[in-house]
């Protein structure tokens, strides 16, 4: 047992501490923050046997809304805490108005209601949940408009995810994102719903699929923007971001009929 | 005025400001992340030759805001649209009396619009009966994420901002243009929904609501809200840009609007000293949805003459030579649009 313990704190290393932070997602651009280069650095200290990690978060403005940099500081914490013989963590957020007031909840433990005082109601549930929903409104309209480009003929309202290509990105993605609010992901199960998971009549087919177009182009401008500004704003840190995932193709799309993507 | 390819353009820029953000006017640390924010913006969006040295984007003054704005005659009429920011500027951001005066030496080319702030409660209110008599207010700009005290945003619906909207209508303050960001209360929910704005503008049918960047970054919420209330207008301050670096993201923003406001509804801005209208006046002349992307109507001269000038001219009483005045499009009051338009949503 003793022995293993040992293994396990010797491998508390950079990199197990970065996949850890791979399942932390901003939520508003339903991306990794380390693929969009929100993590600045970590770093791995302590006396041999406790080890203690620091990470140092940024992000594209010092305006971005403190709510959601709470989200992914906390959840950064969250994850980093659960890797094996990780003993201790410090998970700071750099450059931004409310920096001192989010590190001094954190180091203390205070959480959200705790750090934000007044300001702060019940929890932000209600808010990542939003945004799981928005999250899952574009994939929705990426596998349908994929579809579309491909047949211009298909029957929109009475799609089901057994008629989405198989092991095709963005089909993927979307059931990802089905499962992740609870929605039924069987191949009978309808493509196109409401942001309440059921399926509109036919006569409002169209309009559910403009409007989640509307948030599909929201969310990747959104993203593709944010990107831009931390690189202006961190000169360097292009090369901490990764290409935006096929499965959410950044601008340009590849829109021609019939060319599938 | 702009003139290209032999089709006039009666140019109004909706959103222009003002501000001091030099070091001795900087309250706290907050006013130097304020411009710096702005700053990344600008050198972010501009193409080269249109950057700014960070120096001359602390402040501009009065003289060289007329040169910029107004170079080349472009630009017929600009609108001040100032962001007080109290707590992180000594004076403020805007600069009240020093934009108000410039005005003044120039009714034909500016109109100032100011600001008020429902938490400052009663004597906010004289104080705008004040403001509105003095610069003869058409207009307002409203920015729910400025910090008051132990406040950090309030919104549209909060009951003394009624009482703001019904002294607005009283006095004839007609246009208000709404600006949201990133700090609201309770922080539990997105700063950024603009559904106060669909709920005043229910209440409100009298008073013209201008959201500015279109809801960026929620322009899903604001396109849904504005479809629906026939007095909720899009600002393009800070989208504009967006035609240079992500030129087909810009085309979709522009086809989103269209497809749900249609094209009475949608007014150009630079947000100068943002970036500088002349460029952007002159690549949305230019500028076409891509073939590709078949599920938008391409963007006509008629639509680009409007969102460039003859909407903001009709919401400000602006004199249009009749030659250059267009009829409103023959358009459904509230939803979508274009629907024929969207082949790809075609169910």
């Amino acid at each position: 047992m003793t022995a293993l313990l040992t293994d396990r704190t010797a491998e508390v290393s950079e990199g197990r501490v970065r996949a850890a932070l791979g399942t932390v997602v901003d939520p508003e651009l339903d991306e990794p923050i380390t693929d969009v280069g929100f993590v600045r650095s970590v770093t791995v200290h302590g006396l041999p046997g406790r080890p203690t990690v620091e990470v140092h978060l940024r992000l594209p403005t010092s305006f971005c809304a403190p709510n959601f940099a709470w989200l992914m500081v906390s959840d950064a914490h969250d994850a980093v805490s659960a890797v094996p013989g990780v003993e201790s963590v410090v998970v700071e957020l750099d450059d931004h108005h409310d920096s001192d007031l989010i590190n001094r909840g954190m180091a203390a433990g205070l959480g959200y209601r705790g750090t934000f005082g007044h300001e702060a109601e019940e929890s932000l549930d209600e808010l990542r949940a939003t945004f799981q929903r928005k999250a899952h409104t574009a994939a929705m309209e990426r596998a349908i408009t994929a579809l579309l480009r491909t047949d211009p003929t298909v029957d929109v309202a009475a799609l089901t995810l057994g008629d989405l290509p198989a092991g095709e990105r963005t089909t993927d993605a979307l059931l990802r994102r089905r499962a992740t609010l609870g929605l039924p992901v069987d191949a009978g199960a309808p493509v196109l719903v409401r942001d309440d998971g059921t399926r509109p009549d036919p006569a409002q087919a169209e309009m559910v699929l403009r409007r989640a177009r509307s948030v599909r182009i929201s969310v990747d401008g959104n993203a593709h923007f944010c990107r831009g500004l931390l690189t202006t704003r961190y000169p360097g840190s292009e090369a901490d971001q990764t290409p935006r995932p096929e499965d959410r193709p950044l601008l340009p799309l590849t829109v021609s009929k019939g060319t599938a993507r | 005025m702009y003139s290209k390819d032999g089709e006039q353009y009666y140019v109004v820029d909706a959103h222009i400001g003002l501000w001091d953000a030099r070091p001795e006017n900087q309250r706290n640390i907050h006013g130097k992340q304020f411009i710096d924010c702005f700053y990344d913006y600008h050198r972010n969006l501009s193409p080269e030759s249109e950057v700014w040295g960070y120096e001359e984007y602390l402040y501009q003054g009065g003289e060289r805001l007329m040169r910029d704005v107004f170079v080349d005659g472009i630009v017929d009429h600009a609108i001040f649209q100032p962001a007080r920011l109290g707590e992180f500027y000594h004076r403020g951001f805007g600069q009240t009396e020093e934009a108000f005066a410039l005005a003044q030496a120039h009714p034909d080319k500016l109109t100032y619009n100011h600001y008020w702030d429902p938490r400052d409660g009663e004597n906010g209110l004289t104080e705008l009966r004040a403001n509105a008599e003095r610069m003869q207010l058409k207009g307002v700009k409203l920015y729910t994420a400025d910090w008051h005290g132990e406040s950090r945003g309030w919104k549209l619906t909060d009951p003394m901002a009624y009482r703001y909207f019904e002294a607005c209508r009283e006095l004839g303050i007609r246009n208000i243009h709404v600006h949201k960001g990133p700090t609201i209360r309770p922080l539990d929910r997105d700063a950024f929904d603009v559904a106060d704005v669909d709920h005043a503008a229910s209440d409100f049918t009298d008073l013209e609501f201008i959201v500015e960047h279109c809801g960026l970054p929620r322009l899903e919420d604001f396109c849904w809200i504005a479809t629906q209330e026939p007095n909720v207008h899009a600002g393009l301050a800070v989208a504009m840009p967006f035609i240079h670096t992500r030129p087909r993201y810009f085309a979709q923003i522009m086809g989103e609007l269209v497809y749900w406001l249609g094209e009475d509804r949608i007014l150009f801005s630079s947000d100068y000293a943002l970036w500088t209208p002349k460029w952007l006046v002159e690549r949305f002349v230019d500028f076409q949805i891509p073939e590709d992307m078949t599920e938008y109507a391409p963007l006509t001269t008629a639509v680009k003459k409007k969102v460039l000038g003859l909407n903001a001219a009709k919401l400000y009483d602006l004199p249009v030579p009749a030659h250059l005045q267009l009829p409103d499009a023959d358009e459904t009051a509230t939803g979508p649009r274009e629907p024929a338009a969207a082949d790809l949503a075609t169910a």
